[in-house]
């Protein structure tokens, strides 16, 4: 028997355009504790995946070797069946029910046809002392904090006979006594024998817990690295290292107004997830002036451009928000729009577009005033208001009336886009404004917000792609964990600079 | 493109528009020949549509309020509690016709308006909130007739609304010449209000229909109109539950397509996040949506009570699910976001066509049953295949 408990060998997986992993090596040896890091988008999450079987076989290519024999994982509990637990970021608990219910959901102690509750009470409670969890089995979910819903999770997965347990960012919701105790929990599991596999972003953490670190960037195993010779910046310089195409557009006579939007000690708590999801936040816009706005998936980005844009999420806020020098407190999107802010948001689906309408109606949706009189729509005016979008922001459909949810995801974000110019904003917030898309629509979208800056307006970029952040900003703030780690000039921008300042 | 080239294209790209007309106008034609021309008689299709009434109004709010991804239960048993409350103004109280009949509607857009704010502010979710309001309100209907059973309405100008018509200034030939005219100004409005919108469509230089096609489309709709005209010139001439239904539609219709308001409904329904994130109420929306539903049960517990001249004790008995099958069959979506209020009135009149003609036919009332079930499973089904093949 070899030495690896894991052995991953050329994985590939490729979506619709996309070649998501390609010719990954992975491999896990008995007993040690293997964090695998990269950007978002690199493929940790897939290539997890395609281990516990959600991704089946035959729709990637590569061996998976396990305990020394070839897997091929039909579906996840083939995968649990040889002794794979997973556990997501997403916590897959059921909030009203019992620990010991959780703890054996899908895996009922039984005798004969019926579920033998006692014997589940015995065990959830030997169970819950592995995990170092001091409650009663009898408690219900609901009522435990995330961090030890998660251990919860860990049980779970150790109810099974896990011998490989993998954590997809396990700490990025919990605080730092909870973080703290699940990495003592993790190696404590190590020293009885079970092999783990960690995503994470914190690298402090994976320096401090790891015996092997493996990067990986775009889809490609870039270096396994022994936890002995790690340190932050050699983790950093090859995550990132990746050449950035010049694709973007140049910007030649930049002029930088006055600010006209500034926030200070900006806290928004969420009281629905019970922490706060942005702290202490200042931030500077400038007319004529684009912000990046970097940092990783869960960093608080998206909840400061909401909290920005009329709070739809009611957050409680805190602090102070001045926009031209006056203090602004703005309710609800509504008074967002009217005061000149617009929301381009990350999902252009899920809450940005009303699928099932058509071109002209999405572009109009957010600003109904500009087409009517006392409450009656001029549908001509729409139509040529549309038709004017379609135009200048390069739409491709062979009509107005195309139901918007036929497009492509560039068109789509254009039309996302034009909606948002129409209600005539001062300052436009973008999130993730090219996921997703092409190449040519890229280009298509950058220089249709260099043409808005020259024409004085503002734009906030928040954005995964370092390329974009170093292409495109005037200024680059980095958010972790819900606070500003650092404000960097494009002087002091670097791929390496930034990634440092989002990983701590 | 030839004349017949557009015209199919015209079709094809409104397939689910035409559809339900389409059907309408198969059921009828199926009826007419399996009846030897007693279904399109006068007094059969007058009957048909006067039946029709009490649910078409409860299926238009009905349509808006399924738009909006909700249902509302309460319906039934809000027109028959209302309509008995009608009729203890009218008889017990004295109190006229023309204060009785607003009042009554004020009381069923106040009493959704409760339903609106039991589902968007506390968020009881729709079913459940109105399902509540269902069962109250039976009690209610059963404890205002408790003592003295039915109600018997003696106001003529009341039971008018349910039961009669609009009056003839003469008789030509037999037929009924204020219907005659009101068709005719009907038909001159429509012709008028098409070339105006394509001559505006033509000064913000859109293309529009051909001109072949566009006249093709004038004369067959007018013709339509002018033949319902002619049918019910025949009889006695149009009702006044006729008109109410044609000012609910026209009002309703207008709402829904040519303003701001209606444009909400539509995208709340479409993606309630993203119409949040674009600054509309959505709060304020549900509550116009079951304010207008609470009102509509209300005219619809108005014709209904007028119809049968009396209140009863089981009056709006499973109104409510009449007038989702009618939304359905109408177009409307459940997963919200389509559905017209246009498609909501054919879609009762294809309801009430179904159970006249088969009376006419003498089917027993459980194939009666099975049929319409069949027919509403059938709408569904083929609103389902058709949002496939667009999206």
């Amino acid at each position: 028997m070899s030495e690896y408990i894991l052995e991953m060998n050329n994985i590939s997986k490729e979506f619709p355009g996309v070649k998501a992993l390609s010719n990954v090596n992975f491999k896990v040896k008995k007993g040690e504790i293997h964090c695998l890091v990269g950007e978002n988008g690199a493929g940790k999450s897939t290539l997890m995946k395609v281990l516990s079987g959600v991704y089946p076989f035959g729709t990637y290519d590569g061996d998976i070797v396990f305990e020394g024999k070839v897997q091929q994982f039909n579906e996840i509990t083939e995968s649990v069946k040889v002794g794979i637990g997973i556990i997501y970021q997403e916590l897959a608990l059921f909030p009203d029910l019992t620990v010991y219910e959780n703890i054996f959901a899908g895996n009922e102690l039984k005798k004969g046809p019926f579920v033998d509750w006692n014997n589940t009470i015995v065990q959830a409670t030997e169970l819950l002392k592995k995990v170092n969890l001091k409650v009663t089995p009898e408690t219900l979910i609901k009522e435990l904090g995330v961090g030890k819903q998660q251990l919860v999770e860990i049980a779970k997965a150790l109810s099974k006979d896990v011998n490989l347990l993998i954590l997809d960012e396990p700490t990025a919701a919990l605080n730092e006594d909870d973080s703290e105790n699940l990495l003592v929990l993790l190696k404590e599991l190590k020293n009885q024998g079970i092999s783990c596999i960690m995503i994470s972003h914190k690298l402090k953490e994976v320096i401090s817990i790891a015996d092997k670190v493996t990067v990986l960037r775009d889809g490609q195993t870039i270096c396994t690295l022994d936890a002995s010779e790690v340190t932050e910046n050699v983790i950093i310089k090859n995550m990132v290292g990746r050449d950035i195409e010049d694709i973007y557009p140049k910007r030649p006579n930049k002029k930088i107004g006055e600010t006209i939007l500034a926030l200070s000690d900006w806290t928004a708590y969420d009281p629905q997830l019970g922490r706060n999801v942005v702290k202490n936040v200042q931030l500077e816009v400038k007319k004529g002036e684009i912000i990046g706005i970097a940092g990783l998936m869960g960093s608080g980005r998206t909840e400061l451009a909401l909290s920005i844009f009329g709070n739809p999420k009611n957050y409680k806020l805190q602090g102070s928000m001045k926009m031209f020098g006056e203090k602004k407190v703005l309710k609800h999107t509504g008074e967002a729009i009217k005061a000149g802010i617009a929301y381009v948001t990350e999902d252009r689906k899920g809450d940005g577009l009303f699928l099932l309408q058509d071109i002209k109606s999405n572009v109009s949706a957010a600003h109904l005033k500009g087409i009517s009189t006392n409450g009656i729509l001029n549908l001509n005016e729409e139509v040529k208001i549309g038709t004017e979008y379609k135009e200048s922001l390069y739409i491709k459909a062979s009509s107005l009336e195309q139901i918007v949810g036929k497009l492509s995801g560039g068109n789509q974000q254009k039309v996302s886009l034009g909606k948002w110019l129409f209600t005539g904003p001062k300052i436009l917030i973008l999130d993730e404004p090219t996921r997703g898309i092409d190449v040519g629509a890229k280009f298509e979208i950058y220089s249709i917000m260099n043409e808005l800056i020259n024409e004085g307006m503002s734009i906030i970029m928040i954005s995964s792609e370092l390329g974009e952040v170093l292409g495109m900003s005037d200024r680059v703030y980095v958010m972790a964990e819900g606070s500003v780690k650092g404000e960097l000039t494009m002087e002091e921008a670097t791929q390496e600079t930034i990634m440092e300042l989002a990983t701590q | 493109m030839n004349f017949f080239g557009e015209a199919k294209a015209l079709v094809k790209a409104n397939i689910r528009d035409y559809g339900m007309y389409i059907a309408l106008i198969v059921i009828m034609l199926t009826f007419t020949i399996m009846t030897n021309g007693l279904f399109m008689s006068s007094r059969n299709i007058s009957n048909l549509l006067d039946s029709a009434g009490y649910i078409a109004v409860l299926a238009v709010g009905m349509t808006l309020v399924i738009v909006i991804r909700h249902i509302d239960l309460s319906v039934g048993f809000l027109a028959g509690f209302l309509g008995a409350i009608a009729a203890i103004f009218l008889t017990q109280m004295g109190i006229s016709v023309w204060i009785t009949v607003p009042v009554i509607l004020i009381f069923g857009a106040l009493i959704g308006l409760v339903n609106g704010v039991l589902i968007a502010k506390i968020g009881i979710p729709a079913f459940v909130a109105t399902l509540a309001g269902m069962l109250i309100f039976r009690g209610a209907l059963l404890q205002v007739t408790e003592k003295t059973g039915t109600i018997i309405i003696k106001d003529d100008q009341f039971n008018a609304i349910g039961n009669g018509f609009i009056p003839s200034i003469m008789q030509i030939n037999g037929l009924h010449l204020l219907t005659l005219l009101v068709g005719l100004i009907g038909i001159l409005l429509f012709i008028y209000n098409e070339i105006s919108t394509r001559r505006n469509k033509m000064t913000y230089g859109f293309e529009v229909m051909s001109n072949g096609l566009f006249t093709a489309k004038l004369v067959l709709i007018s013709a339509i109109i002018g033949y319902i005209t002619w049918i019910l010139a025949g009889y006695n001439g149009l009702s006044w539950t006729v008109i109410i239904m044609i000012i609910v539609v026209v009002i309703y219709h207008f709402l829904s397509t040519k303003t701001v308001l209606g444009r909400h409904i539509y995208a709340v329904g479409s993606n309630p996040e993203a119409a949040h994130l674009s600054g509309i109420n959505v709060q304020k929306i549900t509550y116009i949506v079951f304010g207008s539903m609470g009102m509509l049960a209300a005219l619809s517990g108005i014709l209904f009570t007028s119809r049968l001249q009396s209140a009863t004790t089981t009056a709006g008995t499973l109104f409510e699910l009449d007038a989702i099958a009618a939304a359905y069959v109408g177009g409307v979506s459940s997963a919200g976001g389509v559905g017209k209020v246009t498609g909501a009135i054919i879609g009762a009149i294809v309801m009430a066509s179904l159970s006249s003609g088969m009376n006419l036919l003498g089917v027993g009332i459980s194939y009666q049953y099975m049929i319409r079930g069949g027919v509403l499973a059938g709408a569904v089904i083929f609103d389902v295949m058709t949002r496939k093949q667009r999206a």
